[in-house]
């Protein structure tokens, strides 16, 4: 029972950030119908400005937990969104008109771009970050007990409140509404004066965005990071996505979620050595069920 | 550039490959006038709007565009080929980057140009009200921060909004869809809501691409008036694409004939009625018949 309740707590967190980032893989895939593969780096190189980030308010005297993570977190949003912009610029804009493949090829190169530049400018050992956040609350169940870190508290919270936001901003605000008209419509929303070019870089640095959340989450609770970091979990939202239903946006957070309790409970049930073969062994059951994901809607092909 | 013309395409010409969809289209079009333009199927109308509104990049030929006190070349603001002049004109250089970079077909829009389609493209996933307001994004509030943090300034701007989606829901007879989704309506809705989002972008010219097409009579005596409201009380001109001949020489002033992409008559309903050329074009020149040019 404890161990159920206690894969629980983990796998929601997991989830949650799995969400995060499955977040831009779906946004960007609806929007212009590329998947990119370089979201997973955009990620590690959230984790790297999460080090410098923090390395710099404490030389500069800050020791607070909130001051820190607020910087952190400010700072590190701000230039992994300004990477996901450049990103959008450089590498895929100008293949806007071009085949899907060759913008697919585009943002492989990308990814690796984003590998190795890392790799080069921070070395390849792995690197880490002290524990900011110490601490856990218990509750006795049974004769054992399930323990939930500030840590993860604080990761729950904040990948919520970030997802709240972010719905919010799509469903009520302008620029969702703009979003969502160009995503249905491109060249129809560019007839009514929209400027889609600057909709498609604001989804970009949006998606960037989130995953830079979900990178300083994850790198305040391990503490260690390399320049790989952000292919399994990149493969692991991709999943996610797509069981949710590639291109719809609660459909990215849903499937972040079952991913990421699904692959807890197996874990601490029957085994953790597969519970990467049991994540993709269930996208591939609800791929056979639902073709289009759990909240995608099919397409249906016009006769 | 006169402010009697609020468009004036030139030598309009667009290929595609060796194809030459227009070959030299020339026509003003008076401000405040309800015109038309119309020919056989196959005569290169749509194409004409298509480059009007920057869906496609003309090949040659100018397309200036009197509205807003200003005059815009919308074959500029989609981004030219740099011409060896503009390396020595740093000016001339310094825009035609700029247009390269930022330009496109939202500017046309922007600048006072409206467009529907022959086939209905309707955001259908959002709701009636919702294709209404994403049309009047220029006017609403700009910040995001402003949007999540509900200003006061934001909600005016929205209630104006909405004010104006009500206004233009009122205008089409579709109040009480106001919060359906645009695709659950019937064809006939569907193109009068076309008509009011294209309307709620504030344009001085409004282009309707076959807006009879698929109507049923009274239907289409409806559209014909709610035309005559956009002209007299909007001040709005109005160039359409229509195969309904009745309602052509019924509401238009002015009227373009097009065959083969080229303009083989301009001018009032009557003249063309009788223009011979046009009736050849139509009906097909009989055998050693004379057609005058």
């Amino acid at each position: 029972m404890d161990i159920v309740l206690q894969q629980l707590v983990n796998g929601l967190t997991l989830g949650s950030v799995y969400g995060l980032i499955a977040i831009g893989y779906t946004m960007v895939y609806g929007i212009i119908g590329m998947i990119n593969f370089a979201h997973g780096d955009v990620y590690m190189v959230s984790s790297y400005l999460t080090a410098i980030a923090i390395a710099l308010l404490t030389f500069f005297g800050f020791e607070s937990f909130p001051i820190i993570i607020f910087g952190t977190l400010i700072f590190t949003i701000i230039v992994t969104g300004a990477y996901g912009w450049v990103i959008e610029r450089v590498a895929y804009r100008p293949l806007r008109n071009s085949s899907r493949l060759s913008i697919l090829i585009s943002a492989i190169g990308m990814s690796l771009i984003l590998q190795n530049y890392v790799q080069i400018s921070q070395g390849a050992r792995q690197q880490g970050i002290p524990t900011l956040l110490s601490g856990a609350i218990r509750f006795e169940v049974g004769d054992g007990f399930v323990q939930i870190t500030y840590m993860k508290l604080f990761i729950l919270f904040a990948a919520f409140l970030g997802m709240g936001i972010l719905t919010y901003i799509i469903q009520k605000t302008k620029l969702g509404r703009m979003c969502r008209a160009t995503q249905q419509d491109r060249k129809m929303a560019s007839i009514l004066g929209i400027n889609t070019d600057r909709i498609i870089s604001s989804v970009f640095v949006i998606g960037a965005a989130m995953a830079a959340l979900a990178g300083v989450l994850v790198t305040l609770d391990y503490g260690a990071f390399d320049f790989y970091v952000g292919f399994i979990i990149g493969i692991k939202a991709f999943t996610a996505a797509v069981l949710g239903g590639i291109g719809s946006l609660p459909g990215a957070m849903l499937g972040g979620l079952i991913l990421g309790l699904s692959e807890a409970l197996f874990a601490g049930l029957i085994s953790s050595d597969y519970k990467d073969v049991f994540s993709f062994s269930l996208l591939v059951v609800i791929l056979i069920f639902r073709p289009s994901g759990l909240l995608g809607k099919p397409e249906v092909e016009k006769v | 550039m006169s402010q009697e013309n609020i468009l004036e395409v030139e030598n309009l010409v667009m290929h595609f490959g060796g194809i030459k969809a227009l070959n030299d289209v020339t026509f003003n079009i008076k401000r405040g006038s309800v015109s038309a333009l119309i020919g056989p199927n196959g005569a290169g109308k749509t194409t004409v709007f298509n480059c009007l509104t920057g869906f496609y990049k003309a090949t040659g030929g100018s397309i200036l565009l009197n509205a807003g006190n200003k005059q815009t070349s919308v074959v500029k603001v989609l981004g030219e080929k740099f011409k060896g002049s503009d390396f020595i004109n740093p000016a001339a250089f310094a825009e035609r980057v700029k247009y390269k970079m930022f330009g496109g077909s939202h500017l046309v829009n922007r600048a006072g140009l409206a467009r529907t389609f022959q086939n209905i493209r309707l955001f259908k996933e959002m709701s009636v009200i919702e294709n209404l307001l994403v049309a009047q994004h220029m006017s609403v509030q700009r910040s995001m921060i402003s949007g999540i943090l509900n200003t006061a300034s934001f909600k005016n701007s929205e209630e104006a909004a909405l004010r104006k989606a009500f206004y233009w829901l009122e205008v089409v007879h579709l109040t009480e869809f106001a919060n359906r989704l645009a695709g659950e309506l019937s064809y006939g809705q569907q193109r009068r809501l076309e008509i009011a989002r294209s309307m709620c972008t504030n344009p001085e010219i409004i282009c309707l691409d076959e807006p009879a097409a698929g109507l049923n009579p009274s239907e289409t005596e409806a559209l014909a008036s709610m035309i005559r409201v956009l002209r007299d009380e909007h001040n709005t001109t109005v160039l359409l694409i229509e195969h309904d001949m009745g309602m052509v020489m019924n509401i238009s002033d002015y009227i373009v004939v097009l065959d083969h992409g080229e303009v083989i008559a301009k001018g009032g309903p009557d003249d063309i009625k009788s223009n011979p050329k046009v009736i050849a074009a139509y009906l097909g020149a009989e055998e050693g018949e004379e057609v005058s040019l």
